[in-house]
């Protein structure tokens, strides 16, 4: 990152901690974010922006259903499975959230070896990330063919309140198409870790640039987010 | 970390400075954020009891205010324990974290507004709406 324009040492000295910091980095003609990159303070500008968009769609949702005056269905009698003659409510829904949560363990650990240039571990952890969150998106296709073989329509459900398909279909698309998304980015990012790209500096197929492990944190980042926009669906839509 | 040392590494380095609060967990080189991996496991291990938790509020069929304090309670330990640690948001200088982290709570303004709309919305529908019995 040396060719980066935008660092620039030299006017950079002692830089102080708590309120004073925050006011001097934010102060005067200077870079606001100091020790982080234009690329990873995007990514979190990105996911902020993101955080607004599921809050505006979780908010919809609650607005729906604290005003129909039709009952909600139980989602944890929907979600139910039969599993070898046994009924376990919202069962589907908790190994999904086991399987997301896996999946962000392995990429913190694969950015971990990122940093340490370990090639091959981290590589290995994107992939078994990635494959972690395919398995989410299939879990979620699983889902989603049950519910509509049920009858469940954006417009139209056989238990309750008609809001609950299209919050439904609106919150876990939404978070579906993410996850996904993400796995192509996984796979893309862990194909230039494995080639070595960022050891022997590979110059990048759009941008010409030699690019870094920090790659790596950035897309754990844009991974953690969609495991942490699970949290609160799976509070707030789950198990309300 | 004194001030003579730091004047010291901001000239060596050109992007990763030490951050102070980083220097004091020991673990953060010229490359990036370097933590212990057992520190993620223990997270991990961490998120995995407390989901486990919330689904069982709901396979036990715990209600009312026990219910949400529960369910609320999980849900920001987990997230806390993921944008702190999984996303390095506890290792960032305070300008990063604040710029990220303070434009979300305005949200609890918007659910504020809404809960009253909606509340709203719900008498009138009672009022005038309801099915005649």
């Amino acid at each position: 990152m040396a060719e980066t324009a935008l660092t620039n040492p030299e006017k950079s000295p002692a830089q102080s901690a708590g309120w004073k910091g925050i006011a001097a980095d934010w102060s005067s003609d200077q870079r606001a974010f100091k020790n982080v990159s234009w690329g990873k303070a995007m990514m979190w500008i990105f996911l902020l922006s993101d955080t607004f968009i599921f809050s505006c769609f979780l908010l919809s949702y609650m607005t729906a259903r604290m005003s129909t005056t039709v009952p909600w269905p139980n989602p944890s009698e929907v979600f139910a499975l039969e599993i070898a003659g046994h009924h376990i409510p919202l069962i589907l829904i908790a190994i999904m959230t086991f399987v997301l949560i896996s999946s962000s363990g392995t990429m913190a650990m694969a950015v971990n070896f990122g940093y340490r240039r370990d090639r091959v571990k981290t590589a290995v952890l994107m992939l078994v990330t990635a494959a972690l969150g395919a398995t989410f998106v299939g879990m979620q296709a699983f889902e989603w063919t049950k519910l509509i073989m049920e009858g469940v329509r954006p417009w139209e459900n056989p238990w309750g309140a008609a809001q609950f398909g299209s919050s439904f279909f609106m919150i876990t698309g939404f978070h579906g198409t993410h996850v996904t998304f993400g796995v192509i980015f996984l796979v893309a990012i862990a194909r230039k870790v494995w080639r070595g790209d960022f050891d022997h500096g590979r110059r990048g197929f759009f941008t010409s640039r030699k690019g870094n492990y920090e790659i790596v944190e950035i897309m754990g980042l844009y991974w953690h987010f969609v495991d942490l926009v699970w949290v609160f669906i799976f509070a707030f839509f789950y198990l309300w | 970390m004194t001030e003579a040392a730091l004047h010291l590494e901001g000239r060596r380095e050109q992007l990763h400075t030490h951050v102070p609060d980083a220097a004091v967990s020991g673990a953060v080189h010229a490359e990036g954020q370097q933590h212990p991996i057992k520190l993620y496991l223990v997270v991990w291990g961490w998120l995995f009891v407390l989901s486990t938790f919330s689904y069982l509020v709901d396979y036990f069929g715990l209600q009312g205010y026990l219910r949400w304090s529960l369910i609320l309670l999980f849900m920001v330990l987990k997230a806390g324990l993921i944008v702190a640690v999984f996303m390095h948001m506890a290792w960032e200088r305070l300008a990063l974290s604040y710029a990220i982290l303070l434009p979300p709570v305005l949200v609890l303004v918007f659910v504020a507004i809404m809960v009253f709309e909606s509340e709203y919305t719900h008498l009138i529908r009672v009022l005038f709406f309801a099915a005649p019995t």
